[in-house]
């Protein structure tokens, strides 16, 4: 299990990354390599060309601007865990990240190298997708903004040309009396999600006034369920009602393949919104 | 023509410069370029966890990382974790006095796992620990000697 | 006497050069231009080869030589030997070491490169152009055997490799006069061995030398020597094994594999020594796993659940090869009729080639296979009957007045089994008391109040260990002092080192830092078996005894005379002889080494011969069987399925512990293999024989983060059957586990009637068993 032969570049620039893969037709972008490694290794992927975005400098790093985090591309996981802005304004990212990979990994792995990767199962975009994030793209012609919600386009295939780099994620914070609940089951700590739920609600005068549901696993990408959330707004946080709006994840198509059963991943879906829900409900008091 | 970078990397102490093709990994590299054997190659798609070593102090996959990424870096292995005088360090020690290990082979990811760990987890309880070490598997062990070996080390340590 | 080392907790001695880096596994060695190799393996399942073109990768630069078949050479065309033939194998098929015309699973070696670098060797692999014609693959173990099931191999008429039978008692009268018959069927799955340590070797050829050395990963050298001997058609003595530091085996490394063939043979060719080190994915396809094995059986008890008979048919899945003859489905039935005394059985084994890797035993064996069947009748019995499940088992035990006990089955080599000591009922309640269990009907009633579901799970077994014929040691005292101390043993991490140098060390009166401990090396000892079926402690352990108590007598004889004392007056202590109340008479044990190696001209003294040395190959005079008792606490979420073992409690009497540390090591990791089998291993193929689960995202291996503490109690009832009283240790921890998880999980959903027929037990399969008998309860 040795990579296939590939000439290796070390851009020291953003610019320089994409005037490489414009360059370099059969390339691939190496971040953290948590993914791309193993498929290196095993030669599932053999490209001529390996660019490795490590030596860039200015796209790693967390920045707040006002209410919105500013997170460069290559910020590893280990740093979203241990900020303290994150941990302020978007607690349920470092709760999640609990279950991505293993603290080895997650010295390496970046946000970026898992939303370019796009697993369906991975937690990241799950998040991303729960806070409607905006991606920034940069290309020969300059950088363009993403929204999370057109970033999937097909299975394991993000939004981004051939010559472009992912340099940075923002993340739009909830404020008021906000809550999140994170849960997932996977068979193992660290393994991808069979299914994973986040879940973001806000709260006005007793009520629901925005509810944010994303779902991990059960799609070839993030699934919003966009009418749980709309049930949801406007009722008071209750038992009942996230079990009514979580019924409504039992509905959704899901995939199936050697290992689950869309049965099953329907099963979990319902179970673990409503488990996310009450989580969110629960700790109502800050921010999310 | 083979893809290859003179690289100088700091591997327990010790400066090495060394010519990598640049697909090798920093395991590979460490094992048959410096000749550091102690770190093992067990799944090499960054499961086992069998291959962990320190960079700048952080654990890390060796089979997830290109040596030529390791240049200018400081890596230590199992071969760097004991005290300077060359005795065991108290993770190593305990691992001995807690059968920590059976055949050997994820010892060395789980001494450079939990040596990072227990630095920034000095309170560390069973369940940390074994979460913490649920990327390292162990074949023979059933992990709890290894579990032992660990919050005894943290408590010598605190102590120490 | 000095120190007693015998049941002390002795640190080990392997383990300073392992916690500091310091081993030497097979991919540590290099040798002087060494090349490197890869192979390419079958991609399919079943095909004829039409055609292999290897110029491509031949001509990639850093490229020696390719090598298919054909390039071995008319003289090295045959395929592997039966390591254990027998009778009832009707159509037997070994490999050839590179597949001749036909591929029969995915991953059976086709080619082999041989290069400046495996990465180069990897390169050239993927260049190598065969022409396959695709057959039909057998896949289902349960449909293998039907009319126009496709064939395993192209020129059998069936896919039944062979039958056989376990029969004692009057079964048909057992039957006949039974106030109940229960019957069940179930399918039980166990995976791969996945060392953590892949396979690997080294092959050099030194005609004019050493002759033909292999360095490799395995378990059992001496065989792995004969077997190249013989299909080399070399005298073995010209061959030398040594399997290093080895990192895991857990019984696949065992074997002999086309590898090994092939290896040291196009080292000769190339006359340089070539390396193989088998990569994780090569694992997944390529070294022996236990997989499916189906049993349908019927119980006849009484009403008061005594069981009078048991009987019914395994169909079990052997692979597309038979590499290790019938081991494995003998050990399925040999531990028939566990801890029980079952007057008649009649179970008979079909044994199945399907287009997969060949099976072998992976730890434990048959018998957590024939454990858990045995334990799913007496939990059939205990829920039919309304009678608790410990209070089945103490009807049935063996009972300590009845041991010896003779089962009525046979095991491996013909001899009968014999239950040789223990007692049963004493390790259940011992069990019983460890894991709190009669107060668990308060904790799980606690629990369901707040809507959880525990439950808890009994589990009996009795393991034949320490198989013969033998595994010799030598111990000789040297000029210096030291002890040398070798042994054909080897070990896969063990602690064979530690536990011989302290039977050693307490016998000639040495600490057991002065033993210079060697094994595992054809080279260094004349002989050995394996490491296999917990065997070693009850072999090895007799012997080395038996070797140092010579030497110590030897020497306590050449002292009395040296010190012209009575022997009796004698004792050793740290290496030197004293005549006890005379602290000034004395004389070490490297002096009276030098007297029996003494130079040229000099005599041995008169009476003695030569060396302070003593070999033995002292072993058991039959099985000791050991036993124990598990019980599994789990919890169990019906809305996910998810399964968690909140605690396990294990009473084991493996006879004298030798070192309690090793032991307890042993058993928890024992535990935790079993655990997995219960829980989370598969290997999955789909229906054309790919195999679907190649990597460790995808074959769930137990993590710390989910195994439990294992809380572990010893009985010692010493096995009559050898000089230390001892039993083996390896897989008692793994041969009871399944059965006292899946038990658990049913007492956990016992609201919703679930009754598990196949383990693992993933989440999924368990939440459609809770949809089914909440459906059922609500009609």
């Amino acid at each position: 299990m040795k990579p296939a032969p590939f000439t290796y570049h070390d851009p020291t620039t953003a610019d320089e990354a994409v005037a490489l893969l414009a360059q370099h037709e059969d390339s691939k972008v190496l971040a953290g390599g948590q993914s791309l490694m193993p498929m290196l290794n095993m030669r599932f992927v053999v490209p001529d060309h390996v660019i490795d975005l490590n030596g860039i400098e200015g796209i790693a790093g967390i920045r707040d601007a006002r209410d919105t985090l500013e997170i460069g591309a290559m910020t590893r996981q280990r740093d979203l865990m241990r900020d303290g802005t994150i941990a302020e304004k978007a607690p349920i990212i470092p709760g999640a990240l609990n279950w991505v990979g293993h603290f080895q990994t997650r010295n390496r792995g970046t946000i970026g190298g898992s939303l370019c990767h796009l697993d369906p199962a991975a937690e990241l975009p799950c998040l991303m997708a729960a806070y409607d994030a905006t991606l920034t793209v940069q290309g020969p012609d300059g950088a363009r903004a993403v929204p999370f919600a057109e970033w999937p386009l097909a299975y394991m295939m993000p939004s981004i040309g051939p010559d472009e780099i992912l340099t940075a994620v923002s993340v739009p914070c909830w404020s008021g009396n906000v809550g999140h609940g994170f849960v997932e089951y996977a068979r193992r700590h660290g393994d991808f999600a069979i299914v994973a739920v986040a879940a973001l609600l806000a709260v006005e005068g007793g009520k629901i006034s925005r509810a944010a549901i994303s779902l991990g696993g059960v799609d070839v990408r993030p699934l919003r369920l966009d009418a749980a959330e709309a049930a949801l707004v406007g009722e008071a946080p209750g038992a009942d009602t996230f079990r009514a709006a979580a019924e409504l994840a039992r509905g959704i198509d899901a995939m199936s393949d050697a290992y689950v059963s869309s049965e099953y991943r329907q099963r979990l879906a319902a179970t673990l919104t409503e488990r996310a829900l009450n989580a969110a409900a629960n700790n109502l008091n800050g921010s999310a | 023509m083979a893809d290859t970078r003179d690289i100088t990397l700091t591997v327990n102490g010790e400066s090495h410069t060394a010519t990598a093709e640049t697909r090798t990994s920093l395991g590979d590299f460490l094992r048959h370029t410096i000749g550091l054997t102690g770190t093992h190659m067990g799944c090499e798609h960054g499961v086992c966890g069998a291959c962990t070593v320190l960079l700048d102090g952080e654990a890390v996959r060796s089979c997830l990382m290109l040596a030529v990424q390791a240049n200018g870096h400081e890596v230590t292995t199992i071969e760097g974790l004991a005290n300077a005088d060359g005795t065991l360090s108290p993770l190593q020690e305990a691992f001995w006095e807690h059968h920590g290990l059976q055949c050997g082979f994820c010892t060395p990811g789980m001494l450079t796992s939990l040596t990072a760990f227990l630095r920034d987890h000095p309170d560390a309880d069973e369940k940390e620990i074994r979460e913490a070490i649920s990327g390292n598997i162990c074949r023979c062990t059933g992990y709890q000697g290894i579990v032992n070996a660990a919050l005894d080390a943290a408590k010598t340590m605190q102590e120490g | 006497m000095g120190v007693r080392y015998i049941g002390a907790e002795v640190q080990r001695m392997e383990d300073p050069r392992l916690i500091t880096g310091h081993g030497r596994y097979v991919d540590d060695i290099t040798l002087e231009g060494m090349l490197h190799a890869a192979f390419l393996r079958a991609s399919h399942a079943h095909a004829k080869i039409r055609a292999i073109d290897t110029s491509r990768a031949a001509a990639l630069p850093g490229v020696h030589r390719v090598f298919t078949h054909v390039d071995l050479g008319p003289q090295y065309s045959h395929r592997m030997n039966q390591l254990y033939p027998a009778p009832v194998i009707e159509q037997d098929r070994t490999q050839y070491p590179l597949a001749k015309d036909e591929v029969c699973y995915v991953g059976e070696a086709v080619a082999v490169v041989v290069a400046d670098s495996r990465a180069i060797a990897e390169d050239a692999v993927a260049l190598i152009d065969v022409d396959y014609e695709v057959l039909p693959a057998v896949v289902n173990v349960m449909t293998a055997l039907d009319d126009g099931a496709p064939l395993a191999h192209a020129d059998m008429n069936s896919n039944l490799m062979g039958r056989m039978r376990s029969q004692f008692g009057d079964i048909e009268d057992a039957f006949a006069k039974a106030d109940h018959v229960f019957s069940a069927a179930f399918m039980q799955h166990r995976g791969g061995c996945h060392s953590m340590e892949t396979r690997g070797c080294i092959g050099r050829d030194d005609p004019w030398g050493d002759g033909l050395t292999l360095w490799t990963s395995a378990q059992s050298p001496y065989l792995i020597r004969r077997a190249l001997g013989k299909w080399l058609d070399e005298p073995e003595e010209r061959v030398r094994v040594i399997a290093p530091d080895v990192g895991g085996g857990f019984g696949p490394k065992a074997g002999f594999y086309p590898e090994e063939i092939v290896i040291p043979l196009v080292a000769r060719f190339m006359e340089r020594p070539v390396k193989w080190i088998e990569d994780r994915r090569e694992h997944f396809m390529s070294t022996t796993t236990q997989r499916d094995q189906h049993w349908d059986l019927e119980v006849a008890c009484t009403s008061e659940g005594k069981i009078l008979g048991l009987r019914g048919k395994i169909t079990h899945e052997n692979g597309a090869f038979v590499p290790y003859g019938i081991l494995l489905p003998n050990s399925s039935l040999t531990p028939l009729p566990g801890a029980y005394s079952i007057p008649a059985i009649d179970v008979g084994v079909d044994i199945v080639f399907t287009n997969t890797v060949p099976n072998s035993p992976v730890r434990g064996a048959g018998r957590p296979n024939g454990i858990y069947a045995v334990e799913r009748m007496i939990q059939t019995v205990s829920r039919e009957l309304g009678i608790a499940p410990d209070e089945v088992r103490r009807r049935n035990y063996v009972r300590p007045d009845q041991m010896p006990y003779e089962t009525g089955a046979t095991l491996r080599g013909g001899v009968p089994c014999v239950y040789d000591s223990g007692n049963y009922e004493a390790l259940l309640d011992k069990v019983l008391e460890l894991a709190d269990y009669n107060d668990f009907p308060a904790r799980q009633a606690a629990a369901r109040a707040e809507g959880r579901y525990l439950g808890i799970g009994i589990s009996s077994c009795i393991e034949d260990t320490g198989m013969g014929p033998y595994e010799g040691t030598t111990v000789r005292v040297e000029a210096s002092g030291k002890v040398a101390v070798r042994t054909g043993a080897a070990s896969q991490g063990q602690g064979h080192h530690t536990m011989i140098a302290m039977i050693v060390a307490e016998q000639v009166g040495v600490s057991p830092e002065d033993i210079l401990f060697e094994s595992a090396d054809t080279a260094k000892f004349s002989h050995g078996v394996g490491t296999i079926g917990s065997r070693v402690a009850a072999n090895v352990g007799p012997s080395a005894f038996d070797a140092a108590t010579q030497v110590r007598e030897k020497a306590l004889k050449l002292a009395a005379e040296v010190l012209e004392a009575s022997e009796a007056d004698l004792d050793i202590e740290d290496g030197v002889v004293r005549v006890n109340g005379a602290p000034d008479l004395s004389i070490t044990l490297g002096e009276l080494a030098v007297q029996l190696s003494p130079p040229s001209a000099m005599r041995v003294p008169a009476g003695f011969d030569p060396l302070l040395e003593a070999t033995s190959f002292d072993g058991s005079s039959g099985s000791p069987i050991a036993c124990g008792s598990n019980v599994a606490e789990v919890e169990v979420d019906p809305a996910t399925g998810e399964v968690r073992v909140l605690r396990y409690s294990v009473a084991h009497d493996c006879g004298v512990m030798i070192n309690p540390i090793v032991v307890k090591g042993q058993i928890e990791g024992g535990v935790v293999h079993g655990i997995g089998n219960a829980l989370f291993e598969r290997m999955i193929y789909d229906d054309q024989g790919q195999p679907l689960t190649t990597n460790y995202g995808e074959y769930l291996l137990p993590l710390a983060s989910e195994m439990p503490r294992i809380d572990i109690t010893h009985m010692e009832t010493p096995s009559p059957l050898n000089s230390l009283g001892v039993k083996g240790a390896g897989e008692g921890g793994t041969i009871p586990a399944a059965a006292a998880v899946v038990a658990a999980i049913e007492n956990a959903l016992e609201d919703f009637g679930v009754e598990i027929d196949y383990y693992p037990v993933d989440p999924q399969y368990l939440t459609e068993l809770i949809d089914k008998g909440a459906a059922e309860a609500a009609e």
